[in-house]
């Protein structure tokens, strides 16, 4: 990878209780890029996302943005960087007390002096572009799923960041939402020269925009490359996760006791 | 045993973790400077958990001055001293119900309310949408809540005490036939503006903060899951009622325990 790097994973370990999420994983996200984070559900793909954004605190390990360490930085720096940050949430995360004009409209009221009607024409931008300008009186209730996650798309780059994290962006759309959807990220990513960082277990549709993949499993990078390498890969684990393989080195069964001893089990062992 | 034993040990941990975590919340929440943005948040907080507590307040406030005046006055005239109805009346309320009485409705109404309100934002992740968009939710969400309830309860306070002792008037005066005279004179002079009325607000103003306090932290620290919800609430309404009534005791010890 020859482009210049925006964000930097660094020997990152990161643990829930007793169990391991991260032992040691290294990334480097390109600027201007779409880079996709997969892997199987389960294996913290989110956590790392909210390790980039700084909400979670890895244990050992390094997060830089622009050669900022996002774990080192006081609230307030913290804060001042998340300005160039957007975030576009499974749920989309909308604030249910203000309409779709106003949730679009809010990080350009808080950061920003524009006079209202400047805010007015940004919204209204952002809101076409989403395809959701007529929508702009409804409140989140009143929304679909994936209405709301166009209008948290909208939301997520009012104010131009250099970096948007997608979190799993396309998980639980029917087919044209989520056309919509792989298109929209294209071409917003592409218009305002975004970097993107996706995680997604949505392969086919993740891999057609992606311009860089890392699979974690583990609690480590898998593999990582163009999604022209992925697809030719001949790692077991690679392939079972790409071409969706129901078993493999990932098995289809939770760690349990032997079928017939827990069937046969006496009565009182039941556990 | 050893079970126990660590078992123990690891409430004991977590409970002041616990503790810990809600004192860091209160000094990065309370000392948010107001903006002029602020100053609307606050506003509009002020609306929802003071206005919209002024009918139970109210109602509340007035039942209560009703039933003292009647109880007091089965009392009283045993001893002839019925005259001192408003007396007994003004001071219990003053003192002591409506400070009590206007913080354990305003867990009940407004903390519970705030609790489930910043839950339900946390469990749909808006909280955390705000931190992404750089926006402390601390400054925006809790502190404007926090300085509403600090605020309100001591206006409720009052308003309660006023309305109950205006019941006690009801109820003895035009009722029971109590001297309107002496109710109101005995009353003004026994109700010193420093030790009792004074006390009072002091007391509410306490109660304002930690009963908001407990509302806020229990919402924002809760498990962000239905039954979280479900538990933060009831949290609230019974950590805040306990605090109330203890340091109730502790306020009166200091404020009234050398006067007799």
């Amino acid at each position: 990878m020859d482009d210049p790097i925006m964000v930097e994973v660094k020997n990152l370990h990161f643990s829930r209780g007793n169990t391991d999420i991260f032992r040691g994983v290294d990334l480097q996200i390109p600027l201007g890029k779409i880079t996709a984070i997969m892997g199987p559900s389960g294996t913290g793909k989110t956590t790392l996302l909210k390790l980039i954004g700084g909400q979670l605190v890895p244990d050992r390990g390094q997060v830089l943005i622009d050669g900022q360490d996002v774990h080192q930085l006081s609230r307030r720096s913290l804060f001042t960087l998340r300005r160039r940050m957007g975030m576009l949430f499974q749920s989309g995360a909308l604030f249910s007390d203000l309409d779709v004009f106003e949730n679009v409209a809010f990080p350009l009221r808080v950061h920003t002096e524009l006079p209202n009607a400047m805010i007015r024409d940004i919204v209204l931008m952002k809101l076409q572009a989403v395809g959701l300008r007529g929508a702009r009186h409804l409140m989140p209730s009143e929304l679909s799923g994936g209405m709301a996650r166009r209008v948290a798309l909208a939301r997520a780059v009012a104010l131009d960041p250099d970096l948007v994290l997608y979190d799993e962006p396309f998980v639980g759309q029917d087919p044209i939402s989520m056309g919509v959807l792989v298109q929209l990220v294209k071409k917003v990513n592409q218009a305002l020269g975004l970097t993107a960082v996706m995680v997604s277990h949505d392969i086919k549709e993740t891999l057609s925009i992606a311009d860089y993949v890392y699979i974690i499993a583990d609690g480590q990078v898998m593999a990582h490359g163009t999604p022209q390498t992925l697809n030719v890969n001949d790692d077991a684990h690679v392939k079972q996760f790409v071409h969706g393989e129901p078993d493999g080195p990932v098995p289809f069964h939770y760690p349990a006791p032997d079928f017939f001893d827990d069937i046969l089990a006496p009565a009182g062992q039941f556990s | 045993m050893t079970g126990y034993i660590s078992a123990l040990g690891r409430a004991t941990l977590d409970t002041l973790s616990s503790i810990g975590r809600a004192g860091l919340f209160l000094i990065q929440s309370i000392f948010c400077l107001p903006s002029r943005e602020g100053f609307h948040l606050w506003l509009r907080q002020m609306h929802f958990v003071g206005v919209m507590s002024v009918a139970i307040v109210l109602v509340s406030g007035l039942f209560i001055g009703m039933v003292l005046a009647l109880q007091g006055f089965t009392i009283l005239v045993g001893f002839g001293a019925d005259e001192a109805l408003g007396q007994m009346v003004a001071l219990s309320l003053v003192r002591e119900l409506a400070p009590v009485v206007a913080a354990l409705l305003f867990a009940g109404r407004a903390g519970s309310a705030l609790t489930a309100e910043i839950g339900l934002m946390k469990a749909t992740e808006q909280l955390t949408s705000m931190e992404m968009i750089g926006v402390d939710p601390l400054r925006r969400i809790v502190a404007p809540r926090l300085w509403a309830g600090f605020v309100s309860l001591p206006i409720l306070t009052v308003l309660f005490g006023v309305v109950g002792i205006w019941g006690g008037y009801l109820v003895g005066v035009d009722w029971l036939g109590v001297y309107k005279g002496s109710y109101w004179s005995n009353m003004q002079d026994s109700v010193d503006f420093v030790d009792d009325v004074l006390n009072g607000v002091i007391k509410s103003l306490v109660f304002g903060l930690v009963v908001t306090w407990i509302a806020v932290f229990q919402g924002y620290d809760l498990v962000p899951t239905s039954e979280g919800i479900s538990r933060a609430t009831t949290r609230t309404v019974v950590y805040a009622s306990l605090a109330v009534l203890g340091l109730d005791f502790v306020l009166t010890a200091l404020m009234f325990g050398d006067l007799g």
